[in-house]
């Protein structure tokens, strides 16, 4: 596809066609190498020719190709013209991640690493098919659905000040349950608080590099060798359900005619239709905060019974990757109220923003950027500059460039395990198959995809964080 | 060749053969096992009825095959099998009534196809191997051809699952 280069990191596909916006491509030439080997291209081309768009359809440093839109797609719509879509969120709702921070240091973990993942590992169930502990009645999971985080919190895990570091403070207020279906409730009763699989992670790492210290401290990381937590999963079975069921339920109302992709199945925004999906994928949404929620008083609660205690053990952030959310925008001078789809991409909202923390008002909200399984992971910052550049949106992760196929080809889990413990990383799973899947080489290299976000100004680098412990579903 | 697995970036790709279309849609139920789970080495104890409809093949493709991942989901159902396997097409399936396995919101549909089949298999016990979980069945590149190319002997379905 013909591409019009802005700049060495800003690429252009011109409106044409049944375009009603242009693409706008934030990416290097090195990673574009990768982008025009798949789809991506071609979807965010796709997305652009949708009712409503505004401006532009964005394509995230990591993208790669997804269903209907690409993965690392981002694009805004008008509430009265626009369209709502499920396959603009993807399956996986709400998938997201959370960081804690610590006052441990690298050398109080060091000799209790196995420990703790051992601990880790009994506390928080992971992998294909493990339930969670607690059955839940339906009128408990209707409750979570409402509340969220929220929810978790009201219920012994975590505290009050977890709330206030959670996007939209563990709790999307437009959630309604009554058109989840009855299969995505019985999907989602039976795995609350489980970690899942795929590339879900939850890992203990450590501070390796500040490039902003003022910013940093905002945020609670304070010195390398700092330790902190990451949690990476999302709603489960629930959010893949009300994804799989609303699609239908749109080609049922709408038809599949004219759609150059049956996932860019949409409805108005206003419809009665568009309005059920988004008041049920906010539902999956709470689902996905409460689950990380509990998983995160787990982890405190392993590292008080290892370590003795888990004091200064409070949330940097909890970012959603997978969501449409009601946002307003000021952009060319213009204040405007849209729907805006973040695929694959993290919300990265500046400093003054009234829905961050007032903790980070002044510094912008914190951005997590999971690298691959055994490789750096980043936090960045928020900026004014994304709001104009990408309606307050940036990457989400590497992304992969392997086929799951391709990587246990190529490699084998019990030796990814052994090449992590030589660099002094300790790998647990319950499926050795799975990690050969995640190795770090199927994926892109997730230092240039933070550096094009930074330079594009979309999320600057605070930190850069590096695993101790891993534990994969 | 029942089905045979094809490489995908993010997810799990696959074909699946058959001499006729209901072959061809229970090879892709054992190829969408086979991502989870070796489905030969599941003893086929318990059995589970299977009654989808779609307006169309590849939307009665997508269901029946989301059967897999639900069951799994709800009741650690490890697919081995399927039997019986039929494809009606009407002017217009109703929903039967007090059916509740048809989720009502679904009942608006009008769908003109109807897939019944019989899935065997077994609960997942400890001493099951899972090697992966498939989150979503996805219309991403799905083709259903028949009758031409590589599809000249019968049919052939491509599928790409979310995994």
């Amino acid at each position: 596809m013909e591409l019009r280069k802005i700049s060495d990191i800003v690429w252009e596909i011109p409106r044409q066609g049944e375009m009603k916006v242009p693409a706008l491509i934030y990416s290097s030439e090195r990673l574009l190498k990768d982008i025009r080997n798949d789809l991506t291209l071609t979807q965010a081309r796709n997305v652009a020719c949708l009712p409503g768009i505004q401006l532009f359809s964005y394509v995230m440093p990591d993208a790669h190709q997804g269903y209907g839109f690409p993965i690392g797609g981002v694009a805004a719509f008008d509430l009265d013209s626009g369209i709502i879509s499920p396959g603009g969120v993807g399956y996986d709702i709400n998938c997201g991640v959370r960081l804690l921070r610590s006052d441990f240091r690298e050398q109080d973990i060091t000799a209790k690493r196995k420990e703790l993942l051992a601990e880790i590992f009994k506390e928080v169930p992971a992998g294909v098919g493990k339930g969670g502990v607690t059955k839940l009645s339906r009128g408990v999971l209707r409750d979570i659905l409402v509340k969220g985080a929220e929810w978790a919190v009201e219920n012994g895990y975590g505290t009050a000040e977890d709330l206030d570091r959670t996007e939209e403070r563990g709790r999307m207020r437009d959630a309604a349950c009554d058109h989840v279906s009855d299969r995505a409730m019985e999907r989602g009763a039976p795995q609350l608080g489980t970690l899942g699989s795929g590339n879900h992670f939850l890992e203990f790492q450590k501070v390796d590099r500040i490039f902003d210290a003022e910013v940093a401290r905002a945020f609670g990381i304070d010195a390398e060798g700092q330790v902190t937590v990451m949690i990476h999963c999302g709603s489960r079975g629930l959010g893949h359900q009300v994804a799989t069921d609303y699609i239908e339920i749109m080609e049922n109302k709408a038809g599949t005619e004219g759609l150059p992709d049956r996932e860019l199945v949409n409805a108005p925004f206003k419809s009665e239709i568009g309005q059920r999906y988004y008041k049920s994928m906010c539902a999956a949404v709470n689902y996905a905060f409460a689950n990380r929620q509990m998983i995160a008083h787990w982890v405190r609660d392993v590292f008080k019974k290892v370590l003795g205690r888990s004091t200064g053990m409070s949330m940097v952030y909890d970012v959603c990757h997978n969501v449409a959310k009601v946002e307003r925008h000021t952009v060319g001078g213009v204040e405007k109220t849209v729907c805006i789809h973040r695929k694959g991409a993290t919300r990265s909202f500046g400093p003054g923003r009234s829905e961050i923390p007032a903790a980070y008002r002044a510094v912008g909200q914190p951005v997590i950027i999971p690298g691959s399984m055994g490789t750096a992971s980043y936090i960045l910052a928020g900026t004014r500059e994304a709001e104009e550049r990408s309606f307050s949106s940036t990457a989400h992760g590497a992304g992969r460039v392997m086929s799951r196929h391709e990587a246990v080809r190529r490699f084998r889990g019990e030796q990814i395990r052994d090449d992590l413990a030589r660099r002094g990383i300790e790998l647990k799973s319950t499926n050795w198959k799975g990690v050969a899947e995640e190795a770090s080489a199927a994926y892109k290299d997730v230092e240039e995809v933070v550096r094009v976000s930074h330079e594009a100004g979309l999320g600057r680098l605070v930190a850069r964080v590096v695993p101790i412990g891993v534990m994969k579903g | 060749m029942r089905y045979e697995i094809l490489p995908h970036t993010a997810d799990g790709k696959f074909r699946a053969y058959g001499a006729t279309l209901e072959d061809a849609f229970a090879n892709a139920a054992l190829a969408t096992a086979s991502l989870m789970w070796d489905w030969a080495k599941i003893e086929p104890r318990i059995e589970r009825s299977i009654d989808v409809r779609g307006r169309d093949r590849e939307q009665l493709l997508v269901k029946f095959l989301g059967e897999i991942v639900y069951l799994f989901d709800t009741e650690r159902f490890m697919l081995s099998g399927v039997k019986d396997l039929e494809i009606e097409e009407a002017s217009v399936i109703r929903d039967p009534q007090g059916e509740a396995d048809v989720p009502d919101h679904l009942s608006e549909a009008g769908a003109r196809l109807r897939l019944t089949a019989r899935f065997l298999g077994d609960a997942l016990s400890d001493r099951s191997e899972i090697h992966g979980g498939v989150k979503a069945v996805t219309y991403n590149e799905m083709k259903i051809e028949c009758c031409a190319g590589a599809a000249k002997a019968g049919y052939v379905i491509q599928v790409v699952v979310d995994m």
